[in-house]
């Protein structure tokens, strides 16, 4: 790849914007098609308006065999021929830019809204939809499959469960799945557009709710891309109990997502007791910060709060029991043959089909890919502690619900070590005014899989640009694949192991 | 068998004694905001200027704080000089009206509950339908929890239901999205009436952090007639389960 276009930066390291090679689209579009054939994966892909008429193009390629992040970028007006047909994992990027920025992503061939909402460009649809008239959510051509024996189940927004909204659309043949179709969008606030500006006070309170059970991982991203712009050192200390608060968020949320799955294969011993433990990893979290999901800790500049001797004693000491009791109940999981003859072999994903829709997170962990952003592109305390890969290879719900057991496992033996060791020093250091003209992608490895944020500052030191990429944008094609050929029961199932986040994606 | 039967030994017994009990909160728990603006300095507009969601106003005596608004986030608490504006240890904060939610100095009495013979209705067995309108999932993890065996609502008769047709009313979460109102007035419709609407969260209540976005309707109360709000960013599990207690007069 001597010949590569494209600026290679670290997660996290800052670059004058005029570093970003400005390709014509034709070179963009192999550039990255060789990159992804070469082991590259789309981070983010997005337009960002330049002057009256056109919009630019930005790609981040995620490299994880250097450990680098590659970005180039290109103009385009009206459309520019699509990278889907030749490479799958840009298929949702894609529909996003021309819902956004009116587009036309020519030759692509699932091109749909997925936010249901205004293009950006006053005036301007990518399918010409009148602007007198109002945009209904999750209004558009569905998929269908033919056939007299053939029939449609439309599910959402609305569930059965205290869960966000979203629409599903399902092909089936008697009981078995042909085809399941997700559209999205009832969540959408408006994030990426309110951010243009700032910072405001405001800002860190968007990162916060942008996906409220990744408060850690979204604020981490956000301040770690403010620290780029404005040159800030974090203090060790502070890197340190942000690693702890985010493997706090993976503690909770895991434990709770196997008490979910416990549920839904009738498993009521594990579900109940998970449910009670997953709020006691919430208490951890508020233990340190008030604030069971994290609000308010992750600061620019380092945390909100200190965690004194006698407190990370306490936190030891509850981890340990709330981990014991955690093993406990899980244990009986595994241990049991009707759950694990549920979970085997149910909404499998291959891993040639994770790795062309580009998965990430558990999702991709199970599938075999040994994807996770802590040591791929390690940032903060991960540049010096290193937590090892949890990977499982059958890509079913077994392997997304064992893939969390020892991550489990590995997050509790990463919070007890770093307990033990916390460097003296500040929590907390002033951040100063953003460097103008300047761009940072900042990756970090949420529970759900990798969060990325990439922050443009103006000729002001403003924010011109932010782009959010909740882990769930990579993954909801990957539920949609998982439910071929299963039976319509078994949606919940595979629904629970992706969990993956509404609102993180609607923004 | 015998496995399940030690691990449920092991588990013990794990619900609390609320209301009885003295509720357990973190030391750094924010609860209801405590204000005091004789120690403002004249023409201090700091807190104003370090919320995130316009939820100050005033100064002096005539400081005040919309707990409808309020995030929590404390932002105001550091920029002000000691001993004006700090959170307290109350969790109990849900209002019958909106315009209790809004702090004070002195603090005038809350409206009492709203069509007492509606309410009572719902004493002894309480069902709802949760609806998440651009919730972030934080207030929706927070009412989920009540189900579970720490909380336990179901003791009180309080049960979170598959459909609105089951349901007495309507839990709210979020800020209520231009592309949910139309499926959360037909969820309320769906409710048979009396019904009862509870708006749980700050965006719920005012539309949050995310008030005055065009993407958003600032609440439910613009949609739906709301009975009870329940504040926080999201509230604290205790603070819901206080407000559905008064709802069914279970806590005064």
């Amino acid at each position: 790849m001597s010949q590569s276009p494209f600026l290679r930066v670290r997660n996290g390291e800052a670059s004058p914007r005029r570093e970003i090679p400005r390709l014509g689209v034709g070179d963009l579009r192999q550039g990255i098609l060789a990159a992804v054939g070469g082991g590259a994966r789309i981070a983010a892909l997005f337009g960002m308006p330049e002057g009256e008429q056109a919009i630019r193009l930005v790609a981040v390629l995620a490299h994880a065999e250097t450990g680098m992040l590659w970005l180039a970028s290109a103009e385009v007006r009206d459309g520019y021929p699509a990278l889907t047909p030749d490479c799958p994992q840009a298929h949702w990027f894609e529909r996003e830019i021309a819902e956004q920025w009116a587009v036309q992503p020519t030759g692509h061939p699932w091109l749909k809204p997925i936010r249901f909402h205004r293009s950006y460009r006053p005036g301007q649809d990518a399918w010409a939809r009148p602007s007198a008239e109002a945009i209904l959510p999750c209004v558009t051509d569905f998929f269908r499959v033919e056939g007299e024996e053939v029939h449609e189940v439309a599910v959402g927004p609305v569930h059965a469960g205290v869960i966000e909204p979203g629409h599903f659309r399902f092909q089936c043949h008697g009981e078995r799945v042909f085809h399941l179709e997700i559209s999205l969008g009832y969540q959408h606030r408006g994030i990426e557009r309110a951010m243009v500006g700032g910072p405001t006070p405001r800002s860190l309170p968007y990162m916060e709710t942008l996906a409220g059970d990744t408060t850690i991982g979204h604020a981490t991203a956000y301040c770690q891309a403010l620290e780029a712009l404005s040159g800030c050192q974090v203090p060790a200390r502070a890197e340190l109990l942000r690693g702890i608060a985010l493997e706090l968020e993976r503690l909770a949320n895991h434990t709770g997502d196997l008490g979910a799955l416990a549920g839904d294969v009738g498993y009521l011993p594990t579900a109940s007791y998970c449910g009670r433990l997953r709020g006691d990893f919430l208490n951890l979290t508020a233990l340190l910060c008030g604030s069971r999901f994290g609000r308010g800790l992750v600061r620019p500049g380092g945390t909100g709060f200190d965690c004194e001797g006698p407190r990370a004693a306490e936190l030891q000491e509850r981890l340990a029991r709330t981990l014991r009791d955690t093993a406990g109940a899980v244990s009986l999981l595994w241990e049991s043959p009707s759950v694990v003859a549920r979970f085997e072999e149910t909404g499998a994903v291959s891993r040639e089909t994770a790795a062309l829709l580009g998965l990430v997170g558990v999702a991709a962990r199970s599938s075999g890919l040994a994807r996770d952003a802590r040591l791929d592109f390690p940032a903060g305390i991960f540049r010096l502690t290193r937590i090892p890969v949890c990977v499982w290879q059958s890509g079913d719900v077994f392997a997304r619900a064992w893939v969390r057991w020892l991550e489990i496992q590995r997050s509790a033996e990463f919070i007890r070590e770093q307990l033990a060791a916390l460097p003296e020093g500040p929590v907390r250091v002033p951040v100063d005014a953003l460097r103008p003209d300047h761009v940072v992608v900042s990756l970090v490895e949420g529970w759900r899989g990798e969060v990325c944020h990439v922050a443009l500052t103006d000729g002001g030191g403003r924010l011109a640009h932010y782009k959010v990429v909740d882990p769930s944008f990579h993954n909801w094609m990957g539920l949609a694949m998982a439910l071929r050929n299963q039976e319509i029961s078994d949606f919940p199932l595979c629904n629970k192991s992706f969990n993956l986040s509404y609102c993180g994606h609607d923004l | 068998m015998l496995r399940e039967l030690l691990a449920r030994i092991r588990q013990g017994y794990r619900t609390m004694p609320y209301p009885a009990g003295e509720p357990v909160l973190p030391d750094r728990f924010r609860g209801r905001p405590v204000l005091d603006g004789s120690a403002c300095a004249p023409d201090c507009r700091a807190c104003i200027a370090s919320c995130p969601t316009g939820a100050i106003s005033g100064e002096g005596s005539a400081l005040s704080l919309d707990m409808g608004r309020c995030l929590f986030c404390a932002d105001c608490a550091a920029a002000c000089p000691p001993g004006t504006l700090r959170f307290g240890r109350e969790h109990r904060l849900a209002a019958w009206a909106r315009d209790d939610l809004v702090l004070r100095q002195p603090q005038p009495a809350p409206q009492a509950p709203p069509d007492p013979a509606r309410l009572a209705l719902f004493r002894r067995s309480l069902k709802l339908r949760q609806v998440s309108a651009g919730g972030c999932n934080a207030c929706e993890a927070d009412v989920n929890v009540l189900s579970t065996i720490v909380f336990d609502m179901g003791r009180f008769g309080i049960q979170i239901v598959a459909s609105p047709r089951h349901a007495d009313g309507l839990l709210i979460t979020g800020p209520v999205t231009e592309n949910m109102h139309l499926a959360l007035e037909k969820t309320y419709l769906a409710v048979p009436p009396p019904r009862v609407v509870i708006a749980v969260g700050a965006c719920a209540i005012s539309g949050g952090p995310f008030v005055d976005h065009p993407e958003v309707r600032n609440g439910a109360a613009g949609i739906v007639p709301v009975d009870l709000f329940i504040p926080g960013c999201p509230p604290h599990p205790l603070t819901i389960l206080d407000g559905l207690l008064r709802l069914t007069g279970q806590a005064e």
